[in-house]
C-alpha cells in the first residue's frame, strides 16, 4: 500500500504519461550499451512511438555494434544495416522497394515505414551527402540522427557534431589546446534548407516530446528528420544516472532547445526557463568541459546566447513568412 | 519471338535489364556505362516498365539503395564504370556478404591515374575478391544475354549473391551491333520473379548486416566462399537452359579452333572478337594457333582452365590491366595458379594490352601469335613504346 | 546465464549472417556487469513510471499492482531510475 501523497492523475497528466506508453519492446534487454547510455535509450523510445509497421536502416556505430553481434539481436523490427556513410542511401533502397512491392502486389497491401538511424558521424560527417542526396529527393523516408557529440563507437574522436571546447581523443585540450576549436555544426539548419515537410530537435530527457514528435514525423509521407541530442556517459566522462539530467540542462541552459519546424514554420516544443540557466550548470558536470576556463565559458556562454536568439527570431517571426 | 536490330550495345543491354522487370534501379552517371541507366530511366519513363529510378547522388549511395531495395526483396539493378565502382566498393563486398543478388552492368574503363575515360579491366580488378559473381561478355549478343542470365543466377535459391556482366567500355557500350532481343513472354518465360531468402518486413522480421565478431568471422567468410564456389553449377545449369530455349550456347571458356594448336591465346571481354579474326587468317596460313575466351571470372572456372589447354604448347595470356608491382595481369596470374599443379601445363606469357583505350588490332593478334615463346619476362606490356 | 545458441560450424552460418529471432539478445544477460542494484521502495512509490520510461535496457517491469521493478538479469546498474524518481522510492544499493 503506498503511503506516499495522493497525486490526482487527471490535473498531473504529465506525470503519468509514461505509464500510457506502449510496454511492447522493439529494442530489446541484452543489448550491449554502456551503463546509462542515452542513445540506446533514445532509439528505444522511438521504436515504441513508431511501432510494428516500421523497417529500420542503421548506419555503422555504437548501436548497430551493441544491437547485433551475430547471431544475437535486440531488434525485433526488420533492420538492415551495410555501412558507415549510407544508411540514408540503404534507406531509400528500402524505401522504393517497400514501395514498388506494394504496388505490384508482392508485399501486402499496407503502409511500411522506413526509418534510418545514425549517430553523428555517421550522420553529419561521413553521411552527411547520402543523407542530403535521400532527403532532397523526397523519400518518404524519417531519418533519426542519434548525437552523442563524437565518434564514440571508435573511442570519442571529435565530429563536427563535438561542441566547442570538449576535450576528445583526437582534438584533446591541452597546454596549447582548448580541445575542440570549431562550433557544433548546425545539421538540424541544414535539413531545414532542403525544404523538408519536417524537422525537429528532441531528447530522450523528454520522451514524451520526442515520441510524439516521432509520431508526427511517422505520419508525414515524406522526407523527415529528427536531431536527437543523446547523452553518452562514457564520452562525455560524465556519472551514468545524470543521463536524464544532462539532456535537461542542455535545454535549460539553451545549449540544446527543443523544437520542431512544421513547413518552415518554427515552434519551441518544451518550454524553455526565463532567463535561461547559466552554461556552466551543464558544463561542469562533464569531463570533456574540465578544463575550460571561465573567460572560454564565457565565449560558449555568448554563442549559445547568439544561437538561442536566432532560434527565437525564427520562431517568432517564421509564422509570417508563410503568409 | 525474338527481334533481330541493330542497336548500341549499352541500349541494347539496357532493353535486356527492362526485360527482366526489375524493381528498384539506382544509378549515378559516369562514362561509359552511363547510356545503360539513361535509357533504363527512358523506358520508365515511358511507362513501359515499372520500377523505381532513384537518382542518387554518387556511386556509394547507388550500390547502398541497392542493397536496401535487394533486402526487401526487390530486383536491384545498377551500372557504372572505373572511378565509379571504386567509389562503391565500400559497399561491394557488404553486399556480396549479405546475399544480396543486386545484378550490376560494369562499362569497363581504366582506372586514373592519369585520368582515362576509355577501356580496360583494371576496374574490375579491384573488386575480384569482393564475392561477386563476374561475367565478362565478348560482344553485344552476349551483353544481352548475359544481362537476361545473371538475374536468374544471382537469385537462384542456390546462390543468393550479387552480379556483375562486364562491357567494354566504348569498345562494346557505344558500338552498334546486329543483335537478337528476346521478347517479354519469352523472358519472362525464363526469368520467374524473384523469391528472396528473406526480406525486410514485419510480417516476418529479420536483422541484415549484424555484427561478426573473431569466433564467427572465420566459419562466415568459409560460408561465403563455398557459395561462390557452388554457384557454378548453378551458372551451367542456367546455361544449358539458356541454349535450350534461346539456341546460343555458353561456356565458363568458350574455345575457338583450339584443336591441334601449339599456340593459344587467351582474351577476356570484346578483344576476343579482334583475336577471332587473327586466328583465322592464321589458320589459312597453315599457322596452328587457337583462342579461349573467358566469360566466367568469378568464379574462376579451373576445372575448366585445365581442360582447356591440353596439349598447348604455349599459352599467352592477354591482360587489360597490370597488378601494378605484382605479377603481371590479374589473369595470367589466376591461369598460373590454376595450373601450377599440372604436370604437363604449357608455357604462359602474359601480354598487358589496350591499357586505357589503346586500340588492339588483328596485326597486334598476329604479331604476338609469331612471337610466342620469345617473351623475356613473366609478363610484357604490349607495344610499350621505349 | 541462458544457453547461447551458437553456429558451431560453417555450414550453420545462417546466409548472409542473417538473424531471425527477433529480440533473443535477451538471452545475453548483462546483469553481471552491475556493480549497483536498484531497489524500490513501493511506499514512497507514486506509480508514475518514471523509472520505467528512462530505462536504456528496457528491464524496468510494472507488475499487475501497479509497482516497478528491475529485470536483474538485465539491469546493468547505471542509476538513472534512482536519479530521476523524484519521489524517492528508489535506492542503489551496492552489489555484495
Amino acid at each position: 500500500m503506498s503511503t506516499a501523497k495522493p497525486i490526482s492523475i487527471v490535473e498531473n497528466f504529465e506525470i503519468y504519461a509514461p505509464k500510457l506508453v506502449d510496454k511492447e519492446e522493439f529494442f530489446c534487454s541484452g543489448h550491449r550499451a554502456c551503463q546509462g547510455c542515452g542513445e540506446a535509450l533514445a532509439i528505444r523510445l522511438m521504436c515504441k512511438a513508431l511501432g510494428k509497421d516500421t523497417v529500420i536502416a542503421n548506419a555503422t556505430g555504437c548501436m548497430e555494434v551493441i544491437a547485433t553481434p551475430y547471431p544475437a539481436t535486440a531488434w525485433t523490427l526488420p533492420w538492415i544495416h551495410v555501412a558507415f556513410p549510407c544508411a540514408a542511401a540503404v534507406g531509400a533502397g528500402v524505401e522504393a522497394g517497400l514501395k514498388v512491392l506494394r504496388r505490384k502486389g508482392v508485399n501486402p497491401d499496407r503502409y511500411i515505414k522506413t526509418v534510418t538511424i545514425g549517430g553523428d558521424g555517421g550522420t553529419v560527417d561521413i553521411g552527411l551527402q547520402a543523407l542530403s542526396g535521400a532527403m532532397e529527393r523526397g523519400h518518404d523516408m524519417l531519418y533519426v540522427c542519434f548525437d552523442n557529440e563524437a565518434y564514440m563507437n571508435t573511442g570519442i574522436q571529435r565530429s563536427s557534431a563535438t561542441p566547442f571546447g570538449a576535450s576528445t581523443t583526437t582534438a584533446p585540450a591541452g597546454k596549447a589546446s582548448i580541445g575542440n576549436k570549431t562550433w557544433k555544426k548546425n545539421v538540424p539548419e541544414i535539413m531545414v534548407a532542403h525544404n523538408i515537410p519536417y524537422v525537429a530537435t528532441a531528447s530522450p530527457s523528454y520522451p514524451i516530446d520526442f515520441m510524439n514528435k516521432v509520431k508526427k514525423a511517422r505520419s508525414i509521407q515524406g522526407p523527415t528528420y529528427i536531431h536527437c541530442l543523446s547523452v553518452c556517459p562514457t564520452g562525455w566522462r560524465a556519472k551514468s544516472e545524470e543521463c536524464i539530467k544532462l539532456g535537461r540542462l542542455a535545454l535549460e541552459t539553451g545549449v540544446f532547445p527543443l523544437y520542431e519546424v512544421e513547413n518552415g514554420v518554427y515552434r519551441l516544443t518544451v518550454e524553455m526557463p526565463d532567463p535561461l540557466r547559466p552554461v556552466t550548470d551543464y558544463i561542469k558536470t562533464q569531463g570533456r568541459f574540465r578544463h575550460l576556463t571561465p573567460d572560454e565559458i564565457r565565449d560558449i556562454q555568448g554563442r549559445v546566447d547568439l544561437e538561442y536568439r536566432k532560434l527565437m527570431n525564427k520562431v517568432e517571426h517564421s509564422l509570417s513568412w508563410t503568409e | 519471338m525474338s527481334k533481330r536490330i541493330g542497336m548500341e550495345i549499352a541500349l541494347a543491354a539496357a532493353e535486356a535489364v527492362a526485360l527482366c522487370r526489375p524493381d528498384v534501379i539506382a544509378a549515378y552517371p559516369i562514362t561509359p556505362n552511363t547510356h545503360i541507366p539513361e535509357h533504363l530511366s527512358d523506358i520508365v519513363a515511358e511507362g513501359r516498365l515499372d520500377a523505381e529510378f532513384i537518382c542518387v547522388e554518387s556511386e556509394h549511395s547507388a550500390m547502398s539503395a541497392c542493397a536496401g531495395a535487394s533486402g526487401t526483396g526487390a530486383r536491384a539493378f545498377t551500372a557504372t564504370s572505373s572511378q565509379g565502382l571504386l567509389y562503391m566498393d565500400e559497399v561491394l563486398g557488404i553486399v556480396s556478404s549479405m546475399r544480396l543478388p543486386v545484378v550490376m552492368a560494369i562499362g569497363n574503363r581504366a582506372i586514373s591515374g592519369p585520368i582515362n575515360i576509355w577501356n580496360d579491366h583494371s576496374d574490375i580488378m579491384t573488386m575480384r575478391d569482393l564475392g561477386w559473381l563476374s561475367l565478362f561478355a565478348a560482344n553485344g549478343q552476349e551483353a544481352v544475354d548475359m544481362m537476361i542470365q545473371s538475374f536468374k543466377i544471382a537469385e537462384d535459391a542456390a546462390v543468393q549473391l550479387p552480379i556483375n556482366v562486364n562491357l567494354d567500355g566504348f569498345q562494346l557500350t557505344h558500338m552498334v551491333e546486329a543483335l537478337f532481343l528476346p521478347d517479354q513472354k519469352e523472358v519472362d518465360r525464363f526469368l520467374p520473379r524473384r523469391k528472396p531468402y528473406a526480406a525486410l518486413h514485419p510480417d516476418h522480421p529479420v536483422t541484415m548486416g549484424a555484427l561478426g565478431m573473431p569466433d564467427i568471422f572465420t566459419e562466415a567468410t568459409k560460408a561465403r566462399d563455398q557459395a561462390l564456389v557452388d554457384s557454378r553449377k548453378v551458372i551451367l545449369k542456367v546455361w544449358k537452359e539458356w541454349e535450350k530455349q534461346f539456341g546460343r550456347r555458353y561456356e565458363p571458356i568458350e574455345a575457338y579452333k583450339t584443336k591441334g594448336a601449339d599456340v593459344v591465346m587467351m582474351t577476356m571481354g570484346s578483344m576476343g572478337e579482334t583475336a577471332e579474326i587473327a586466328v583465322d587468317e592464321l589458320r589459312k596460313d597453315g599457322v596452328p594457333v587457337g583462342l579461349l575466351k573467358l566469360k566466367l571470372w568469378r568464379p574462376f572456372p579451373f576445372e575448366e582452365m585445365k581442360k582447356a589447354v591440353r596439349g598447348v604448347k604455349t599459352l599467352i595470356v592477354t591482360d587489360r590491366c597490370c597488378s601494378l608491382g605484382g605479377p603481371g595481369g590479374p589473369l595470367a596470374a589466376e591461369v598460373r595458379s590454376a595450373l601450377y599443379a599440372e604436370a604437363a601445363r604449357p608455357v604462359i606469357e602474359n601480354a598487358l594490352i589496350g591499357l586505357g583505350g589503346r586500340d588492339v588490332t588483328v596485326d597486334d593478334f598476329k604479331q604476338m601469335f609469331r612471337q610466342a615463346g620469345k617473351s623475356k619476362g613473366i609478363y610484357e606490356f604490349y607495344g610499350v613504346r621505349g | 546465464m541462458a544457453q547461447k545458441k551458437w553456429p558451431e560450424t560453417w555450414q550453420e552460418v545462417t546466409p548472409g549472417c542473417m538473424i531471425f529471432e527477433g529480440g533473443n539478445s535477451r538471452e545475453y544477460h548483462t546483469g553481471s556487469w552491475r556493480a549497483q542494484r536498484p531497489v524500490w521502495d513501493n511506499a514512497k512509490c507514486i506509480k508514475c513510471g518514471i523509472c520505467y520510461i528512462f530505462c536504456p535496457e528496457a528491464c524496468v517491469k510494472e507488475d499487475a499492482r501497479g509497482y516497478f521493478a528491475a529485470d536483474l538479469d538485465y539491469c546493468k546498474g547505471c542509476g538513472i531510475c534512482a536519479h530521476e524518481c523524484w519521489p524517492g522510492a528508489i535506492t542503489m544499493i551496492e552489489e555484495g
